[in-house]
């Protein structure tokens, strides 16, 4: 029976990694997320069937199974600018069970035989328990915050890396003492509440415009969390699933923090997004604005236009009026391409999804390294809700707080348009030389209600010259 | 923007060098006075353990650098369905024979948080694939 299930095992990794691979194009994608499908399955099958689980059991477990699935289906019929809180849920969810799971198997390993604990398990349970909670409280507060039932805003006070690095150097310690000595048991509840503690403390600084970093670096932590599962329960699939998210989290961890020029340490230690002290002096400067139908008549005019959309799409949820103005503009003979900044959103890629969903072609949609050398051909370059990834004091003022940040050149573009709320600075309270450039006009306006006009400018009636 | 390998790598070589360090930590464990006589669990070998996770993890990082950054999205919900293989874990905790039923009690919830991510993270994927479609051949 045990080479059956790791036979069942090795199946499931197989998938598990094919899944993964088919996952490099749009085309194969969803092949792969069969292929994920087929090696749960394998995977849970595999170990339902061990002799080890007691008959009386089985009827307990598939409650556990039914009850995950009537959360889970819901779960899944988010509208899509949810995705990032979703995906914040599910990784709490993730650290959860790995965190009970270790708080199990300290515990069995005291009370049964043949599970003994040595320094090397002993070490593994311990990580797997504290990214395990803290990835449980982490990402419940990166959820709270990006619902928005946590404030958003960085909340800091005086002296607060150290208290933070404090609580981690404390439940490392007892991660430690305890892997020298398995008998100081009442350590073992110490690292739960330090790990817990920590999670709060570790997301309770960071700001929205971090949040894909941070949603990367939880991901990572609950893969390894099943990493240290596996090695604490000598489960090879464990490890491999597990190191395949842990790596995953990892590279979009780097991806992110590249995009923003920044550095691990300085997202989760920098409370970004704290108000500039230098706004106020923005009140001087002139813009010129527009109305839509201003800016209909320019885009009318353009032969190429560049679309960037940043999380004000997501919020004012306009990707739907944004295809209408796609439409519009595509059907006048006018080339239309979306710019995607790697960090516009809340989570990595939350642009091509909101985008996708209101069925834009994926061909039209451009990463940011592809579309910059095009930008000083573009004649229009609309800015819809994104501020910080359009920014020119990236590359040119070296006081600014993003200098080095790659960005998407709007600004060598022929003609700037920005839709905008008001002119209150972004997110990250960093003012925007692009407001006040002579080739900018702003459309102050809700951005759905905004493009909705844009659209309406440009559709048919008007269209009779 | 190519993602270097440079910190993964060293990430790769730091973990590792932990796994050595506490197989150190366990010899001299058994060193101190007054610990715990670790009894060695059968079939448990913790190099090929530390191997198996430093080759997932290289497999990990080349098959997910050369996803499309189209799909990061729905790659971060994949994943999270795939790390959802604590369920594993979670159900041989569940269904063991416990002095406790407490100790299947965590294992039970462990399984509820598992499957939630299993079933929302892939049906969620799939929908947002669903929605990436190439450019339409011009309709009337």
């Amino acid at each position: 029976m045990s080479t059956w299930i790791q036979i069942a095992y090795l199946v499931a990794t197989a998938l598990f990694i094919l899944a993964l691979k088919w996952m490099n194009s749009p085309e194969t994608a969803r092949r792969g997320v069969m292929a994920g499908v087929a090696a749960m399955l394998v995977a849970v099958a595999g170990t339902l069937i061990n002799p080890a689980i007691a008959i009386a059991n089985y009827k307990w477990i598939a409650l556990a199974i039914v009850i995950g699935s009537v959360i889970g289906v819901p779960l899944s019929w988010v509208p899509l600018t949810a995705v990032p809180q979703r995906t914040a849920l599910s990784h709490a969810f993730g650290g959860l069970a790995a965190g009970l799971v270790g708080v199990s198997e300290f515990y069995l390993s005291f009370s049964e035989s043949g599970v003994e604990l040595n320094a090397f398990r002993t070490a593994a349970l311990c990580v797997e328990v504290l990214l395990g909670f803290l990835t449980f409280t982490g990402s419940l507060m990166a959820a709270g915050k990006l619902q928005e039932i946590v404030p958003t805003r960085p909340i800091t006070f005086r002296g607060q890396n150290i208290v933070n690095i404090g609580i981690l150097a404390a439940a490392v310690a007892g991660c430690v003492a305890l892997t020298i000595n398995a008998n100081y048991t009442f350590v073992f509840p110490l690292i739960i509440v330090l790990a817990l503690a920590f999670g709060v403390m570790l997301i309770m600084p960071i700001g929205g415009a971090d949040m894909p970093t941070v949603i990367s670096i939880l991901n990572s932590y609950a893969g390894l969390s099943a990493v240290a599962m596996g090695f604490v329960m000598n489960n090879k699939l464990l490890i491999t699933a597990g190191a395949l998210d842990g790596s995953s989290g990892l590279i979009l961890s780097i991806i992110m923090c590249k995009a923003m020029n920044r550095s691990f340490a300085n997202v989760l230690f920098g409370a970004f997004g704290q108000v500039q002290a230098n706004t106020a002096k923005a009140a001087q400067k002139t813009v010129k604005s527009a109305t839509a139908e201003d800016a209909a008549q320019i885009m009318e005019q353009a032969n190429s236009v560049v679309i960037v959309p940043g999380y004000g799409m997501a919020v004012a949820q306009a990707q739907h009026r944004v295809r209408e103005l796609y439409d519009h503009l595509t059907k006048r003979g006018i080339n239309v391409k979306f710019a995607i900044h790697p960090v516009a959103g809340r989570m990595p890629g939350h642009m091509n999804v909101l985008l996708a969903e209101a069925d834009i072609p994926y061909t039209d949609l451009v990463e940011m390294d592809d579309i910059n050398p095009e930008m000083p051909q573009v004649d229009v370059a609309l800015v819809v809700g994104a501020n910080d990834v359009v920014n020119p004091a990236a590359r040119t003022d070296k006081s600014s707080p993003i200098y080095g940040m790659p960005i998407i050149d709007v600004d060598k573009a022929k003609t700037v348009l920005v839709i905008k709320r008001s002119m209150n600075p972004g997110f990250a309270g960093i003012d925007n030389e692009l407001y006040y450039a002579d080739k900018t006009l702003m459309v102050f306006g809700d951005a759905k209600a905004v493009v909705g006009d844009l659209a309406k400018c440009l559709s048919g009636e008007n269209g009779h010259h | 923007m190519q993602v270097s390998l440079k910190r993964p790598l060293a990430a790769t070589i730091v973990l590792a060098a932990g796994g050595v360090a506490t197989m150190a930590a366990e010899t001299t464990a058994r060193a101190v006075p007054g610990a715990v006589q670790h009894a060695s669990v059968p079939g448990m070998d913790y190099v090929s353990t530390l191997f198996v996770f430093m080759l997932a993890t290289f497999v990990g990082l080349e098959v997910i650098r050369r996803v499309s950054r189209l799909l990061h999205t729905p790659l971060m919900s994949l994943t999270n369905a795939i790390s959802a293989i604590a369920v594993v874990g979670s159900i041989l905790i569940a269904g063991q024979q416990h002095s406790d039923f407490r100790f299947n009690l965590l294992g039970l919830v462990a399984i509820v948080a598992s499957v939630t991510n299993i079933v929302s993270g892939f049906l969620i994927t799939d929908r947002m694939l669903k929605m990436f479609k190439k450019r339409e051949v011009a309709k009337a």
